[in-house]
């Protein structure tokens, strides 16, 4: 798997990761896309050089995400805000992030209202922004969705996507490689907000994963993404199991608490995989000597990318490394497995925790 | 029905200063205590918070689909805190309005509602909300009036276990209203006013009439000012406090329809910290955290300044963490403005 990383990376780049998924979405048989941009300062730092970056009509771009109550999160905001300074053309209007999802409709409402030209929407929850999100599509804005799926097909021109049920797979992949034939290892699962369906496809990846090698999930707890919650939910799985082989954690946020939690318990029988890609998790990674050997990520740069393809969508421009004249429907993003040896690759584009 | 509260101070938002008397000397001190004086301060902070919308954003603020923007976002929180009104005039809190519009929310989109909704009407949907709704209020009621309990501890409790009982009901999942009549009823409008508006200014008027203009009202604000000289008056206390818990849950469990229908969901995460923000907005409107003055116009406007200050930092692209300090700030001067009052018109 590492080896496929460098030309990954080049695609989260260029925001075209998972052409794989693109093909099945598109029609399109190709899977190699031409390999642009180059920049091996991270998935934020330089845009591709290319007719899509010459400056264009001036477009106004409405921005809504969750509270910023988490690194990952507080990330998302950031990145798109430096994304579309980037942009002359791009007028970026950030709502800022809330929690109460009555108060994010009102805010789409509002872009809606000023007749903003896209909105790039991370919805508290999918669900309940999709009325509102139809609503600003019906009005002829298109929405660009992250992160957070909508119910509706209809709510969404794009929707940018980390590949939740893949970054399960990817950490009971690697767990599975680690443990090699053990038998009956103790494997604990750490969930995320268990209401999201990304949290519910994070575990269900996980568990197909480790089925696949014959082990299941003996323990499973769920925090909420923050440091608190994660040592709180870690404080209670050590007490109840006596013996842990493998550990994954969904979230390096909520992993601050995590490992703390372990700290405090003094044990260290087993290995912790991460979730997300936070750099101080990556920085323990490197260093060899904690018991998080690796993490799987999860782009903290989504919003980033709906900026981008929201410019491109009001701008009537299509995804240059792609035949394809228009924008595509969906755009999932890959979850590949960070550890020791190709640490330095992926830390430019880590997460503040 | 029995003996009324003995003293004729209580009136228009009213003030009871227990059952003592009351003197009035000058016109002044007369217009600061009448509700439309109190209230003032709140239109010119509003009239304020909208120069500084139309100053900074012009016809985006001024739009009439701006307006029903922050209509909208006030109608739910709204609701919500006209019953938290109740509970704080009439002596009590109510920290678990938040987790009963998310219980209430769950419990009227689970699978069995729905198909039976479906299946006959979605008013199903809505009765069972507000039962749900009430159903907590009259526990926390009893909890409070009769079980002795302080009402910080037992609504407190209600928080965390209606809160927990949501997540098990839903399984932690968002539930999807498919019953499209409900969405369509409350979602659309009427004569151009969203539906969800027209909600809240329905209760808002309800809320009044009943604070003010009955007996109902009149035993609140002699529960609130005091207590015991309200028992030995004649109220039966401990029965009307229990009522008023009902109340709030009522509304909550409103609330959650109109929640509902905006977000077409229900889920345990629905309402979150509502109870922070309706304590807020009913204690800048005027109302006494001590309990025995409310004023229904006053948390109408303090639900008001909250969502258009809101709205003004969405409009100018400004950051909710500088929106919350605000938020804080407008609190502390209400506060210390009402206090002044308090304290003016102690002075004999």
């Amino acid at each position: 798997m590492s080896d496929r990383i460098l030309p990954l990376k080049r695609r989260l780049i260029i925001a075209t990761t998972a052409v794989l998924a693109l093909g099945v979405a598109t029609g399109c048989t190709s899977n190699t896309p031409e390999s642009a941009g180059g920049s091996e300062n991270g998935g934020t730092d330089n845009a591709n050089a290319g007719s899509n970056d010459e400056t264009g009509d001036t477009v106004t771009i409405g921005f809504s995400a969750p509270a910023a109550d988490h690194g990952w999160m507080a990330q998302i905001t950031a990145a798109a805000e430096a994304e579309a300074e980037k942009y002359d053309d791009i007028e970026l209007v950030v709502a800022e992030g809330t929690n109460d999802v009555s108060l994010q409709i009102s805010q789409v409402e509002t872009f809606i209202n000023d007749k903003v030209d896209a909105i790039v929407l991370l919805p508290f929850d999918g669900a309940a922004l999709t009325p509102v999100a139809t609503k600003a599509m019906e009005a002829g804005i298109p929405v660009i969705n992250v992160d957070r799926e909508f119910e509706s097909p209809f709510a969404a021109r794009a929707t940018v996507l980390g590949d939740n049920y893949g970054m399960g797979v990817s950490a009971g992949t690697y767990i599975c490689e680690q443990l090699g034939d053990k038998p009956n290892a103790v494997i604990a699962e750490i969930a995320g907000i268990d209401s999201l369906p990304l949290t519910q496809d994070r575990s269900q990846g996980f568990e197909d994963a480790l089925n696949d090698c014959g082990q299941n999930v003996d323990n499973r707890v769920a925090a909420e993404f923050t440091v608190e919650s994660g040592e709180r939910a870690a404080s209670n799985l050590l007490q109840a199991a006596p013996k842990i082989d493998a550990i994954w954690n969904h979230d390096d946020d909520q992993g601050v608490g995590v490992m703390a939690a372990i700290g405090n318990s003094g044990r260290d029988e087993f290995f912790v995989v991460g979730g997300a890609g936070s750099r101080n998790v990556m920085e323990e990674i490197k260093s060899g000597d904690s018991l998080i050997k690796a993490t799987v990520i999860y782009p903290s740069t989504q919003g980033a990318d709906g900026i981008r393809l929201a410019r491109l969508v009001a701008q009537d421009k299509a995804l240059e490394d792609l035949v394809e004249v228009e924008i595509p429907r969906e755009i999932k993003l890959y979850a590949p497995v960070v550890t020791e040896e190709n640490v330095d690759q992926f830390l430019p584009t880590a997460f503040q925790s | 029905m029995q003996a009324q509260v003995p003293q004729a101070t209580v009136q228009d938002g009213g003030t009871a200063t227990g059952v003592g008397s009351e003197k009035r000397t000058s016109p002044l001190r007369t217009l600061t205590h009448s509700s439309a004086g109190r209230n003032l301060g709140l239109v010119l902070a509003l009239i304020l918070l909208c120069v500084v919308g139309f100053a900074t954003a012009g016809d985006r603020f001024g739009s009439v689909d701006n307006l029903m923007t922050i209509l909208r976002l006030a109608s739910v929180i709204g609701v919500v805190s006209i019953g938290m009104t109740f509970v704080i005039t009439g002596g009590g809190i109510d920290l678990s309005v938040g987790a009963i519009v998310a219980l209430s929310s769950v419990w009227a989109t689970t699978l069995a509602t729905q198909t039976v909704a479906a299946d006959t009407h979605w008013i199903v949907m809505v009765s069972t909300a507000v039962l749900v709704g009430t159903g907590c209020g009259v526990v926390n009621g009893f909890l409070v009036a009769y079980g002795r309990v302080v009402p910080f501890i037992a609504t407190l409790a209600m928080l965390a276990s209606a809160r927990g009982l949501a997540e098990i009901i839903a399984n932690r999942r968002t539930q999807i209203i498919t019953v499209r009549p409900f969405v369509e009823f409350f979602g659309g409008s009427l004569f151009g006013i969203p539906a969800l508006v027209i909600i809240f200014a329905l209760v808002a008027v309800a809320g009044w009439v009943l604070l003010n203009r009955t007996t109902f009202g009149r035993r609140t604000f002699a529960v609130g000012g005091n207590p015991e000289a309200a028992r030995l008056a004649g109220v039966k206390v401990h029965r009307h406090t229990a009522m008023l818990y009902a109340l709030v849950g009522f509304c909550c469990g409103i609330a959650a329809i109109m929640l509902m229908a905006r977000t077409t969901t229900g889920s345990s995460t629905h309402g979150m910290l509502y109870e922070l923000d309706a304590i807020a907005a009913v204690v800048i409107g005027g109302t006494l955290l001590s309990g025995g003055r409310g004023t229904i116009g006053g948390t109408v406007l303090g639900v008001l300044i909250f969502t258009t200050l809101s709205n003004v930092f969405t409009l100018n692209n400004l950051s909710i963490s500088a929106q919350s300090v605000a938020k804080g700030l407008i609190i502390v001067v209400a506060v210390l403005m009402q206090q002044r009052f308090a304290n003016r018109g102690s002075v004999p």
